[in-house]
């Protein structure tokens, strides 16, 4: 428990003092929250931009943070052996997976306070079932780790690096967070759907907002990378590069 | 020799691929040695030493570390030992007091993190990232990370490569303290006089197997050569000397001008001869050289390409 303890810290101060994850993690949905809500505001079929963008926002927020952190940290501490170091201390596996879930977890806290508290001054109001919509955000973290680890078990760092940085890209364009998925051409939507990036911010849009059925199709869909993701990178997974 | 080996392994196998890494490996440390792993490159060092700290299994044979199975009975092992990579293991984003806090609590009854810095010299750089630090300094943080959790049993892979002498030294002062508190060392190097000095006993593994083993002493002296070496000045009449130490002309022969070799064991009498006929002919006596082979000449003969096979016996 000591052990779990002074890992989660020691990775939590590790994660804080990586400036270019700090970048991703706070200041892009920050950055794209306040651009599409009052800069271009974005036209949804919700009456406020606000109301689309904070749920696309926690979504994007969680997929940096499991996704993109996590691959890039955990890729270099593949490649510089540290994985491997302490493959021979008394720090079991699953100790170095729960310090990673805890800061994992502490970041995606802080990123929602920071995204709710800027929604909030922007005119959000915190209304459906937010219960659900955290649950949708922890079923989504599982299935962005487990893509996240899947790539750092298996690729070189640098490798790791760029795909990690580029399936943000392509999934924040086709993960319906800062505009709809309607605003996609077909083949494009039809893709996304399958996704888990649309799966997810669609499915917690669904949760924040009354009167909307949460979409059976999301749901599954997430459910299915949050199941599959991690099995795949824990089968894959190599502790040396 | 204790009864109870902190080390004992029988008869390892390890193929990878077309390639056997090791090839019936046999070799038993006592608790409180320091132990030398020595051999040329891919000799099969490393893994087995990885064996040993349970991150490979091998294909056959058995592996104990203090009685215990380091892959089936890793948990209850790992943490009575200490690990100390060839590179790399260390966060480069914490501080080396950070990394040894960090250490520190993975076992029950540590070490004292900066007693411990101070002690492989690194009092100066406790603030400083390991991403900063000199490659020695790395390795001396390493090498703290591995005792931070009292091991009963150490592993260090290569522990001095890329020192400078000052922290080599001060590495040796620490392995020496181990071995004096009962804690046994496994060591794998490339430099033989670290082995000679350091080493209570030492492997010579080839090929995966050990092709002698025994304190380092026992196996200089076993390879004794009959030759006495003796530098002077160029164009000494060498049938002459050999006739002066009763021997046959060819048994004494200028190898490089200068250099001499009289192929006959170095005897107190055949070392006075010689000296009383270089006096009287007026030569000097620049180097005279009897007796044991050093550790690297053993060594480069058990290893070499025309390696004689089997000698001499574990």
């Amino acid at each position: 428990m000591r052990a779990v303890l002074a890992q989660s810290r020691a990775e939590l101060a590790l994660t804080l003092r990586r400036g270019e994850s700090l970048l991703v993690s706070f200041a892009i949905p920050i950055g794209i929250l306040v651009f599409f809500a009052e800069v271009a505001p974005v036209s949804t079929d919700l009456d406020d931009p606000v109301a689309f963008l904070v749920p696309g926002v926690l979504a994007l927020a969680v997929m940096s943070t499991a996704m993109v952190s996590l691959a890039i940290a955990t890729g270099y501490e593949r490649r510089y052996g540290v994985l491997k170091r302490l493959g021979s201390t008394p720090l079991s596996r699953g100790g170095l997976l729960a310090a990673k879930t805890v800061n994992v977890l502490a970041i995606e806290v802080l990123q929602a306070v920071v995204v709710v508290a800027t929604g909030v001054l922007l005119g959000w109001r915190a209304t459906g079932g937010l219960v659900l919509a955290v649950v949708f955000l922890l079923l989504g973290t599982v299935a962005f780790a487990g893509i996240g680890l899947l790539m750092a078990g298996t690729l070189r760092a640098e490798a790791t690096l760029a795909l990690a940085n580029g399936c943000f890209l392509v999934l924040l364009f086709l993960g319906g967070m800062a505009y709809p998925l309607e605003d996609l051409p077909r083949i494009l939507r039809d893709v996304a759907q399958v996704l888990p990036a649309a799966a997810l911010s669609e499915s917690v849009r669904a949760a924040c907002t009354p009167g909307v059925a949460v979409p059976t199709w999301s749901v599954v869909v997430l459910a299915l990378w949050a199941v599959g993701a991690p099995v795949l990178a824990a089968r894959a997974f190599r502790w040396e590069e | 020799m204790s009864a109870t080996p902190a080390i004992a392994v029988a008869d390892l196998v390890k193929q990878y691929g077309d390639r056997r890494a090791l090839d019936g490996l046999t070799l038993s440390v006592a608790p409180g040695e320091v132990f030398g792993l020595l051999g040329p490159n891919g000799a099969g060092k490393t893994t087995t030493v990885e064996i040993l700290e349970g991150y490979r299994e091998p294909d056959a044979g058995v592996v104990r570390v203090l009685g215990l199975d380091p892959v089936r009975d890793g948990a209850r092992l790992r943490p009575r030992i200490g690990v100390m990579l060839q590179e790399g293991g260390l966060y480069p984003g914490l501080t080396a007091r950070e990394v040894l806090r960090l250490f520190a609590a993975y076992y029950a009854e540590p070490d004292d993190p900066m007693a411990l810095l101070a002690r492989v010299g690194l009092e100066d750089a406790a603030r400083t990232m390991v991403r900063r630090l000199s490659g020695g300094q790395r390795q001396r943080l390493s090498l703290a990370a591995a005792l931070i959790g009292r091991p009963q049993v150490v592993f260090l892979d290569e522990p001095t490569a890329g020192m400078d002498p000052h922290a080599r030294a001060t590495t040796w002062r620490l392995v020496r303290d181990l071995a004096e508190r009962e804690v046994t060392v496994m060591l794998t190097t490339h430099a033989m006089d670290e082995a000679e000095h350091l080493c209570d006993r030492v492997a010579i593994i080839d090929h995966g197997r050990v092709v002698a083993s025994g304190r380092p002493t026992e196996l200089t002296r076993s390879l004794a050569r009959d030759e006495v070496e003796l530098v002077s000045e160029p164009g000494i009449d060498v049938a002459a000397l050999a006739g002066a130490l009763g021997l046959g002309s060819e048994r004494v022969r200028e190898r490089r001008p200068g250099e001499y070799v009289v192929a006959a064991p170095g005897t107190p009498d055949l070392v006075a001869d010689l000296a009383a006929w270089m006096r009287d002919r007026g030569h000097r006596i620049d180097v005279l050289h009897t007796g044991r082979r050093s550790l690297e000449e053993v060594f480069l003969r058990l290893t070499g390409d025309d390696a004689p096979t089997g000698v001499p016996g574990p």
